[in-house]
C-alpha cells in the first residue's frame, strides 16, 4: 500500500528532481574529493559547505509549500521547525564534544560547567546516541506542529489569525531560548562541535559526505511531498485550501487534514534544520527569528506555490543573489528583498514556475487544432 | 436514546422532523416555532419572500447553525441538533448551495471524485485507489448530468449553469438519503431550468429532496408539495394552486 502512495510520488517532474538531485549529490562531493584545486570542474570547500546550506533552505521551502501552495496554511513560523530539528541535532553534536571541551568535563557542555550546573538535565539524556537524537529531530518539531495545529484547526483558526499566530510561535520560542537557564546555551546557541558519528566534523570528507546526504533528503522529501499531493488526499488538501466549508458539507473534516500536512511538513523543516546545523557549525536562537520563517515566504512565493519544484528554485536562487549582495552591498539586501516580493506578489502571482508553465501552455495551445464545439463532443446514440 | 414525539419504529417515523425550531441572530428571529416533516421518498419544494428563512432552515438541517430551541430529527432517531457538519453529511444529508460551489481548481471528474460516498479519514484519501466501481460511477453521474464532455475540463470554466449541474451531481456522488437544494435554477436559461427540473424529477425517484426555489415556473414543473415559509415558519403548505390561492401567501408576496 505504502509503496503504490510512493511510486504514485514518482511522476515525471518528480523524476526530473531526483535525477539532479542524485547527479549534484555525486559531482559535488567527487568533484570536491578527487580533482585538484586547479582542475575547471574543482568545486572548493567553501562552495560545498555554502551549497549544502542552500539545500537545507530549499527543504525548508518544500515543507512549507505543502502546506501553503497545497492546504492553504500560510505559516509564518516555520523557521521555528527548522530550528527545533537542529537543535536536536546541535545537542547530539554537543554531547560528541566530550572532554574536549573548554572545561574538560565529559559530562556537561561548556555553556552549563560556567553556568555552575552540576549535572545534565532531563531533557538532554539520551542525546549522544545518535538514533536517539535523529529521532528527536523529528518528533520534536512533528509534536510541537501536533499540538499547534489540533488546537488551532479545531478552533476554525484561518487565514491572517493563524499567520498571526504561528509568528508569535516562533517569536515565544526565540525569546525561551535566549534564556540561558533554558539549557540550550542562551544567546550563544550550540556550537564548536568537533565530531558526528565519530568523523571530524571539519574533514571535507565529512562536509562532502553531509553535502550528498542533504541532497538525497531533500530528493526523499520531494518524492514524499509528491506522493501526497498526487494522492486523493491531494486533492482534499486542495479542496480544503480553495472551499473549506465545502468540503465539510460532503463529510470531510479539514481540520484532521491540515493537521497532517502540517506535521508532515513540521517533520521536513526539521530534518532540513539537522541537516544544516553540522554544515554551518552552529545553531541559536536567532534561526527562529520571525524575519527568517517570512524570507521562507518570499522564497516560495517567488519560486511558485502549489508546484513543489518552485519552492525548491526559489529558495536557491534568493540565497544565491543574497550571497552576491551581502558580500557586493551588504546594506542594501533586506531591500532588495522587499522590493523582489513587492514584485512577485504584484507581476508573478505564481512565481516564476508560473512564467514557465503559462509559456509552455501557450505553445501547446499553438500545436493543438481549436476546440471542439459542445454539439460535437456529446456522444452519439450509436455508440 | 432521545425520547421521541414521533410514531415508535424508526422506518415510520418521517425522514426529517422539525418541531418547535426557533433561532435568533441578535435578536432577529430568522426562524420562528418552525415544524415542518417530509415523508420518506418524498419531493418538497420550499417558498417564501427573501428573508423568510429558508436558507437558515437549510443550516440548521445541516448543522452549520444551532437552534436555540425545538427538536430537529432526522432518519427517525438521530438528532441532528447534537451534531457538526461533516457527521451530518456522513448520516446521508447532502447540500447544495444557493451560489454555485464546486472545486475550481479541479477537474469535472476530480470534483465527484471528492464528493463519491466512501471513507472520509485522511489516511484512506492518501492511499486511495481508484477501482472500477468508482470509476464506472462517476462516468455515470457525468452521463445523467450531461457533463461528460467537460469530464476534464477545471470547473472554474464551466458556465453557470453547468456548475450548478456539477453541484446536484456532486450530491448524486454522495448517494444522501435526503438532497437540500438551494435555489438550482437561479441565473439559468429557460431550456436549461427545464433540463434541471427533469434532473431533479429523476433524483427523486429513489432519494428524498427538500428544493428551496423562487421560479414558480419551476416549482410548478417539479409538480410536488409546497411550504411557504414566512417570517421563520410554515405559512401554508400543499399543492402549488393550494398554497398560491392562500389569501395569506398572496398577502406576503404582493402585500408588500
Amino acid at each position: 500500500m505504502i509503496t503504490h502512495a510512493l511510486l504514485r510520488g514518482l511522476d515525471g517532474k518528480a523524476w526530473l528532481v531526483v535525477s539532479i538531485l542524485v547527479a549534484v549529490a555525486i559531482f559535488v562531493p567527487a568533484s570536491n574529493l578527487l580533482l585538484s584545486p586547479g582542475h575547471p570542474l574543482y568545486v572548493p570547500n567553501y562552495l560545498v559547505a555554502l551549497m549544502g546550506k542552500y539545500l537545507c533552505y530549499a527543504m525548508l521551502a518544500l515543507a512549507l509549500d505543502l502546506v501553503w501552495g497545497y492546504c492553504g496554511i500560510l505559516s509564518l513560523g516555520h523557521g521555528a521547525f527548522f530550528a527545533l530539528g537542529g537543535y536536536a541535532m546541535g545537542m547530539y553534536l554537543m554531547r560528541q564534544i566530550g572532554n574536549r571541551g573548554v572545561y574538560g568535563n565529559a559530562e556537561l557542555p561548556d555553556f552549563m560547567v560556567f553556568l555552575n550546573w552540576t549535572e545534565l538535565p532531563w531533557y538532554w539524556w539520551g542525546f549522544d546516541m545518535f538514533w536517539f537524537a535523529m529521532l528527536m529531530v523529528m518528533v520534536v518539531p512533528g509534536l510541537l506542529a501536533f499540538v499547534f495545529g489540533w488546537f488551532a484547526f479545531r478552533s476554525r483558526v484561518t487565514g491572517v489569525y493563524l499567520s498571526i499566530i504561528t509568528q508569535a510561535m516562533t517569536y515565544a520560542l526565540l525569546l525561551a531560548f535566549f534564556r540561558n537557564d533554558m539549557g540550550f546555551g542562551g544567546n550563544n546557541g550550540l556550537t564548536d562541535f568537533r565530531e558526528i558519528l565519530g568523523f571530524s566534523i571539519r574533514a571535507p570528507e565529512t562536509r562532502a559526505s553531509l553535502f550528498a546526504a542533504t541532497a538525497i533528503m531533500l530528493a526523499i522529501a520531494f518524492v514524499v511531498c509528491s506522493a501526497i499531493v498526487n494522492s486523493k488526499l491531494g486533492k482534499l488538501m486542495i479542496a480544503v485550501r480553495d472551499a473549506e466549508s465545502r468540503t465539510r458539507f460532503l463529510g470531510y473534516r479539514p481540520e484532521y487534514v491540515k493537521l497532517f500536512a502540517f506535521v508532515v511538513s513540521a517533520v521536513i523543516a526539521g530534518i532540513a534544520g539537522a541537516l544544516y546545523v553540522p554544515q554551518v557549525g552552529i545553531i541559536n536562537p536567532g534561526e527562529f527569528a520571525p524575519a527568517n520563517s517570512i524570507e521562507v515566504v518570499v522564497w516560495t512565493a517567488l519560486g511558485g506555490r502549489g508546484t513543489l519544484i518552485g519552492p525548491i528554485i526559489g529558495a536557491i536562487l534568493v540565497n544565491v543573489t543574497k550571497s552576491y549582495f551581502t558580500i557586493a552591498y551588504p546594506d542594501l539586501w533586506l531591500f532588495a528583498l522587499g522590493a523582489l516580493f513587492v514584485f512577485v506578489t504584484i507581476f508573478l502571482p505564481k512565481g516564476i514556475l508560473g512564467i514557465a508553465t503559462g509559456l509552455m501552455a501557450r505553445v501547446d495551445r499553438r500545436r493543438l487544432p481549436p476546440e471542439p464545439t459542445a454539439d460535437a463532443a456529446k456522444p452519439t446514440p450509436a455508440e | 436514546m432521545n425520547v421521541q414525539a414521533s410514531p415508535d419504529r424508526a422506518e415510520d417515523r418521517p425522514l426529517l422532523y422539525l418541531n418547535g425550531v426557533s433561532v435568533s441572530f441578535d435578536g432577529f428571529r430568522a426562524i420562528n416555532n418552525l415544524s415542518l416533516y417530509l415523508e420518506r421518498g418524498e419531493m418538497r419544494a420550499i417558498i417564501g419572500p427573501n428573508g423568510a428563512g429558508k436558507t437558515t432552515m437549510m443550516d440548521i438541517i445541516t448543522g452549520k447553525t444551532r437552534p436555540d430551541s425545538g427538536e430537529v430529527f432526522f432518519d427517525g432517531t438521530i438528532d441532528l441538533t447534537q451534531h457538526d457538519e461533516p457527521a451530518i453529511a456522513t448520516f446521508g444529508i447532502g447540500r447544495k448551495f444557493q451560489k454555485p460551489t464546486v472545486f475550481e481548481s479541479h477537474t469535472v471528474e476530480d470534483n465527484l471524485l471528492m464528493a463519491l460516498q466512501g471513507g472520509r479519514g485522511v489516511l484512506g484519501q492518501l492511499f486511495y485507489r481508484l477501482s472500477r466501481d468508482d470509476a464506472a460511477k462517476i462516468s455515470e453521474i457525468l452521463e445523467t448530468t450531461r457533463l461528460s464532455a467537460r469530464r476534464n475540463d477545471l470547473a472554474a470554466n464551466l458556465s453557470h449553469g453547468q456548475k450548478q449541474w456539477l453541484e446536484i451531481g456532486m450530491l448524486l456522488a454522495q448517494n444522501p438519503k435526503l438532497l437540500l437544494v438551494d435555489e438550482p435554477v437561479a441565473g439559468m436559461t429557460d431550456a436549461e431550468t427545464e433540463e434541471t427540473a427533469r434532473l431533479l424529477k429523476e433524483i427523486a425517484q429513489d432519494h428524498s429532496v427538500i428544493v428551496v426555489e423562487h421560479d414558480m415556473h419551476f416549482v410548478r414543473e417539479l409538480g410536488v408539495k409546497v411550504s411557504c415559509l414566512h417570517e421563520g415558519s410554515v405559512l401554508s403548505e400543499g399543492s402549488l394552486d393550494h398554497v398560491s390561492k392562500d389569501p395569506r401567501v398572496i398577502e406576503v408576496y404582493l402585500g408588500r
